[in-house]
This record gives C-alpha cells, structure tokens and sequence, in this order.
C-alpha cells in the first residue's frame, strides 16, 4: 500500500523547499497530494501522513528526509507534531474564513463542496438581494482591507445605484509588510474568494468582476486563474451563476508593483489601464468607480468572510467578537516571532495572546521591544501596551489601527528612530504624487529625522517634525501621506532615546497631539 | 538604472520589425479588454523581457492612445521594466517585517557583492507575502526564505563562475 501525503503548494512552504520535499515523496512513490498551508509557517514544509487516526505532521522535512518520513523513522521524533487538527496552536484558534485552508486541495472544487462550500451562494440565490445586503448588514462585518468600514452599507449603496452595468472588484493587492493572509487565502482555498464575489454580485447586481492581485504574488495568480476557469467549467461563474440565471464574469488582473495602487481609486486607474494615482472622493468608487460606474470594492478577507456570514446567517457572525469589531480577524504573525503564521480569532484577542501565547516571543530569543500592527502605516506599540484587545475602536483610541491584521514583531536590536526614518522613506518612494503633503512632506521627514537623530538643532527639529506630521495627517489626499505619521510619532513617542535623545525628550513627544484626523478620516478610505 | 535616449535608434533592422511585429500581435489581441493597457505590458515583458521604447508608439497606435498616456503608464510601474534584464536577478525584501530578521545585513552583503556586476542585477523589494520566515527576497524569480547573507552565498555559488 503507497502512502498518502500532503505538502503544502503554499508559496511559503515552497521558499523552505515544499516542492523539493514533494518532488522526493513521489519518486520514492508516495501518494502526493498538495494543500494550501496550515499557516504554521515555522514548522514548514509541514508534510502530512494520511492514518486512520488522522494526518499526522512531521516538520521541516528536507528531502533527504523521505526515506525515513515514509518509513516511520520520524515517528515520535521532535519532528513528529501529531494529529494536526489537533495540534494546540491550531485548536486554540477559531477558523471561519481560513476553514479549509490547508486542509483541502486548493483547486478541488468537490472537496470544496463536502467541506461546506457554496452553501453560502446557494442561499444567496435564494434570497432577495435586499435580504442577502441584510444578512451582511446584520453580520456586522467591516472592512478587512484596513479601514474597517462597514460592509452591509457599502453593499446597500451599490445595490441601489442605477447603471447599465456594475462592477465588483476585488483589493488583493496585499503591499502592506507583514501581511500575508490574502495571500494565504487564494493559494489555499481560492473558491472561498470567488463565492464570496459571486455573492456579492448577485447581491449588488453586478455582471462583471474583477480581482486585482499583486504581481509579487505568482503563485496565487496561478491557482487564481486555474479556480477561475473551473469555477467557470461548473457552472459557478458564467451566464448563469449555478443555473440562477445571474450572470457573473470574473477575471484576474495583475498589478504592477506599486504600493499606492492597494487604495481603492488608485487601484480603479490602474485597472483601467492608467497610472494608478488617487481619485479625490467624492464620487465614492460605490457611486461612480470603475469606468465610472457603481463598484463594489472589498478587501479579499471581507468577500471571504461572506460566504459563512450567508450559510449560517449574519446573526451567527456577528454573535463573534467584541464591540464594533464582529466576528473572526485573521492576524499575521510575522517579523522576529519564534512562531510566525496564521491566526484567525475572533475580535477582542488581545496582543499579548497574539505575539506571546501564539508567537512564542522573538525568534533570536531576546526581549521583544515592539510590534507594528496594521503595516507600514500602523503603529509601533510597546510591550506595555500588549493587554490592548484586538478591536477597531480599542485601537483607534490608542492611536494605533488593526489594519489588515498584521502584527509584526521586533526584539530589542531594534532602532525605533531607523524605523520612523524608514516609514517617511517608503512613502516617499510609494506616493503616488499627486498631492504636496506627501511627495513632499515624506522627504523632508526623512530629512529632518535624520537632523533630529543627529543632534542638529534637535528641539526645534522636533517641532518641525510634528509641524510635518501634522501637516501630512491633515492635507492628504489618501491614508498614505494621512497615516505615515502615525509610526512615526508612535516611535519617537515610546522611545525617543533612539531618536538620539536624552530621556526628557519623551516630554516633547508626549505635547505631540496624536490626531489621527486626515481629510478621508485618517483611517484607510 | 540607464535607460536609452528617445529615437536614437538607427533604421529597424529585422529584429527590431519581428519585435514590433510581435508587440503589436500582442497589443491587438488584447486591445478588447477592458482596461488592456496593463495586461498588454505585462505581455510584452513576458514576450520580451522588457519594454522597449519603440514598443510605446506601437502599443499607443494599437490602442488609439498618445505615445505620452503609454510612456506615462511604462514609467509608473516598477515591474515594466525598461532595459533588458541581466542573466540573473536577485530580488531583496526590504520592508519592516523582514528588516526585523535582518534583511539590512544580507541587502548591505549583497550590495558589496554585486555592486556594478552586469551578469547579476540587485534589487529591492517591498513585501513578498513570507514575512514569518524572513528575510524573503526572490532568486530569478523563485521565492525564498531566510535569506542571511550565507544563505544568499550558498544559493547562488554557481552564478559567479
Ligand atoms: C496606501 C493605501 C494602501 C492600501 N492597500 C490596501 C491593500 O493592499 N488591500 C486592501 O484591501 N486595501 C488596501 N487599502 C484600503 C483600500 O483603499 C480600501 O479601503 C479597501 O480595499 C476597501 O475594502 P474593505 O472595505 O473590504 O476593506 C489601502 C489604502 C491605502 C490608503
Ligand atoms: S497622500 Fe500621497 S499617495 Fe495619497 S494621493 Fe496624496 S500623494 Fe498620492
Ligand atoms: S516584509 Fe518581507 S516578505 Fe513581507
């Protein structure tokens, strides 16, 4: 009898050699099947051997290692986790949106089916789009692309506007550093996506769809484009969506590596095939988006999350979380962590569970002295603000955001004042220009931390620098030249001895006033 | 990066008819799309590994734009490059996550290697989506992890010789 095992397709399981290890367990003849990732990403390539007590999980397998996985030399080894869905650091977790990923073969639309799937469109079907907007409204579920809007009312409003076509887009431009679960998401269980904007098209009644995925992501592009056509070949997109009679054609469209082009009226120009410059809002892309007509534009984790929230109703969701902040996030753990991957919790987890409980601490072993939650625009935060609980309002009250749910971690080695200069240096290099605050104010930031940090007339170089902040937060078109202060003040307020300071400097970052208001509302539009 | 000065270029010889030939191909069979501009480059670099700048009037022709709305485009986006590619291309994340695990070290090592090296092109990159198993950077393409500058070494021996 050949073995059956499972090796992770993952991109990140494949940068540690998953394709290798696979290549191995199938010339020594193994039964080779490829899941997306379990998203315990230190542990891979995580291979899984099929037994009747489950698949069990041996880490890090190099290929040299084959003969003796499959024989069972690497039983009770520490190389051997166990039953895998039993592994604690996946039970303490509560999958909804990455249910199956890594459980499944990416691309099987069966085994899709048997695990749940389309469930959610099928009711959608059934339903009135006024009810299937209602059902997302109840869920309580907001935007996962980092502002955190509602997604019920950005539904309602496209669902009402009159055009003779409308659009559904798709955000999987994914630039934020330390994010990766939108990533994760389509390698591992692409059809969730698709439903979710299948749903979302009959709901607003849109024909038309598209996904804007990054370019530096090649391997979801690839397991993107095969889900499309076979979502096509059954009948799940097409001229009648599952014989509905909704017609719902989805295509993948590939960036072209630029930052900016993640917010969403910049991402419209560039799907039209313009540079991707930001549009001044109003008209909200709802109203007049793509080629000018209503557009829906959500976040991959958002549409992801709709076909659960349709399954098992939106008062099933929204009975998760804490707040305003319902149902489950999907946080990143990534940076210096010991145990960096995939955890999905729901909303009110706090940052110390997060980065000690599920990280492990750093992976150098030495102390942690902070994370960056939400990407390069989100805050650097200490460990003494780890009880903070993972709750859009929590943190906004604490000048920090969830953002996409990213946390990356960082041990004592790091220069908080490097990382300000860094954060004014990026969008210096991503702006896309067309407004003075951030072309501009981003080089001087970069400047005049640099004075600060070298002793140059340092006092008034401060207030210059909150004079820029402040600027940049109030005059910019979009969150990128608006929110670049912010892990730049969170870093000259939590260690300005970085910024070549005596200790007292810490007063003059405290009068800093940490206003998080830019004219879109300081959080991402 | 140096890039070739406007028409310079001397009359087409075959190669340069066969690329616009194959260029335009590409453009008309694109040119339905909605919003084609950005698939169409996307194939001509994977045609031709680059766009070339006599590419633009033909592309700007195709889809009945200015040669400038194309050129603006080209010049907008990191990825359509402008100058053939070198035989291999290191590609180095730089962004927070993996500057957490020392992506400095191994870019500074980098740097000091293949400074000025024509076979081999440097480059920095912001976020592959590996940021648990930093630092990520791509080798002629392929994704990979923990990239210290001795890993670096290992992985691309054979390319110095
Ligand atoms: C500079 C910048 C970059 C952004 N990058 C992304 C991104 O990569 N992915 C994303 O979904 N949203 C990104 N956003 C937010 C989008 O503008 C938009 O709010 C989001 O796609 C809406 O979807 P949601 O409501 O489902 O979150 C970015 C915003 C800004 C200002
Ligand atoms: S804030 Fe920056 S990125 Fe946003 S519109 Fe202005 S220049 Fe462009
Ligand atoms: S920050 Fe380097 S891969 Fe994400």
């Amino acid at each position: 009898m050949t073995a059956t095992v499972w090796v992770p397709c993952d991109a990140a399981a494949v940068s540690v050699g998953a394709d290798d290890v696979a290549h191995a367990l199938t010339a020594a003849g193994a039964t080779v099947r490829r899941n997306g990732s379990r998203g315990m990403l230190w542990l891979e390539p995580l291979v899984e051997v099929e037994t009747p007590t489950g698949r069990i999980g041996f880490a890090n397998v190099t290929p040299e290692q084959v003969g003796a996985l499959l024989s069972g030399e690497l039983h009770d080894t520490g190389q051997d986790v166990g039953v895998v869905d039993e592994h604690p650091w996946l039970a303490r977790q509560h999958r909804v949106s990455f249910a199956r990923v890594g459980v499944i073969e990416p691309t099987d639309l069966g085994a899709y089916r048997e695990h749940g799937g389309l469930a959610g469109l099928e009711r959608a079907l059934a339903l009135a789009p006024t009810d299937v907007v209602r059902e997302v409204t109840d869920s309580g579920l907001r935007g996962r692309g980092g502002a955190g809007f509602p997604a019920g009312v950005k539904w309602e409003t496209v669902r009402t506007a009159e055009a003779d076509v409308k659009f559904v887009c798709c955000n999987a431009d994914e630039g934020d550093s330390g994010t990766f679960a939108d990533r994760m998401l389509i390698e591992g269980d692409p059809f969730t996506l698709i439903e979710g904007m299948t749903i979302a098209a009959v709901a607003v009644g849109a024909t038309e769809g598209f996904v804007y995925l990054r370019s530096e992501y090649p391997h979801a592009i690839r397991t993107l484009r095969r889900a499309v056509d076979i979502a096509y070949a059954h009948g799940v997109l097409g001229a009648s969506v599952l014989g509905s009679g909704h017609r719902f054609d989805l295509e993948v469209r590939v960036g072209a590596g630029a930052y900016i082009c993640g917010e969403e009226t910049s991402m419209l120009d560039s799907l039209e095939g313009r540079r991707g410059e930001v549009r001044a809002k109003p008209p909200i892309p709802a109203l007049q988006g793509l080629f000018g007509r209503p557009t829906l534009v959500n976040n991959v984790l958002t549409l992801a999350a709709v076909p659960t929230v349709l399954a098992d109703g939106g008062e099933a969701y929204a009975a998760l979380g804490t707040g305003r902040s319902r149902g489950t996030q999907v946080f990143q753990l990534g940076g210096n962590v010991a145990r960096g991957g995939i955890v999905e919790a729901d909303f009110g987890i706090s940052l110390r569970e997060l980065v000690d409980d599920f990280g492990g601490g750093t992976a150098s072993g030495r102390p942690v002295k902070a994370v960056q939650v939400g990407g390069p625009l989100g805050a650097y935060l200490p460990p003494a603000q780890f009880d903070l609980p993972m709750d859009y309002e929590a943190f906004a009250a604490a000048n920090a955001m969830v953002g996409h749910g990213g946390v990356v971690v960082f041990d004592e080695s790091m220069d908080a004042g490097a990382m300000a200069r860094f954060a004014m240096e990026f969008c210096a290099k991503e702006s896309c220009g067309k407004c003075t605050p951030c072309r501009v104010g981003s080089t001087r930031g970069v400047e005049v931390i640099d004075r600060i940090r070298a002793g140059t007339h340092r006092e008034a170089n401060l207030v210059l620098l909150d004079d820029l902040c402040t600027t940049m937060t109030k005059g910019s078109l979009c969150a990128m030249g608006g929110l670049t202060p912010m892990p730049v003040r969170s870093a000259l307020e939590h260690w300005p001895e970085d910024f070549g300071a005596p200790a007292t400097a810490s007063a003059v970052a405290r009068d800093i006033p940490m206003s998080a208001t830019s004219t879109d509302g300081g959080a991402r539009p | 990066m140096p890039q070739r000065g406007p028409s310079a270029a001397p009359a087409p010889g075959p190669a340069d008819r066969a690329r616009a030939a194959s260029v335009r191909g590409i453009a008309e069979e694109l040119a339905r799309m909605r919003g084609p501009l950005l698939p169409i480059l996307h194939a001509v670099v994977a045609a031709h590994g680059y766009v070339h700048d006599d590419d633009i009037p033909v592309i700007a022709e195709v889809l009945n734009l200015s040669r400038a709305d194309v050129l603006g485009v080209v010049s907008f986006y990191h990825d359509f490059r402008r100058t053939p590619p070198a035989a291999h291309r290191v590609a180095l994340c730089r962004a927070e996550a993996c500057q957490a695990r020392g992506a400095d070290a191994t870019y500074a090592a980098a740097t000091d290697r293949w400074a000025g090296s024509t076979e081999i092109e440097l480059g920095e990159v912001f976020c592959l989506g590996n940021c648990a198993l930093g630092p990520a950077g791509t080798l002629d393409g392929a994704l990979h992890a923990r990239l210290t500058p001795e890993r670096l070494d290992t992985l691309t021996a054979e390319w110095d010789r």
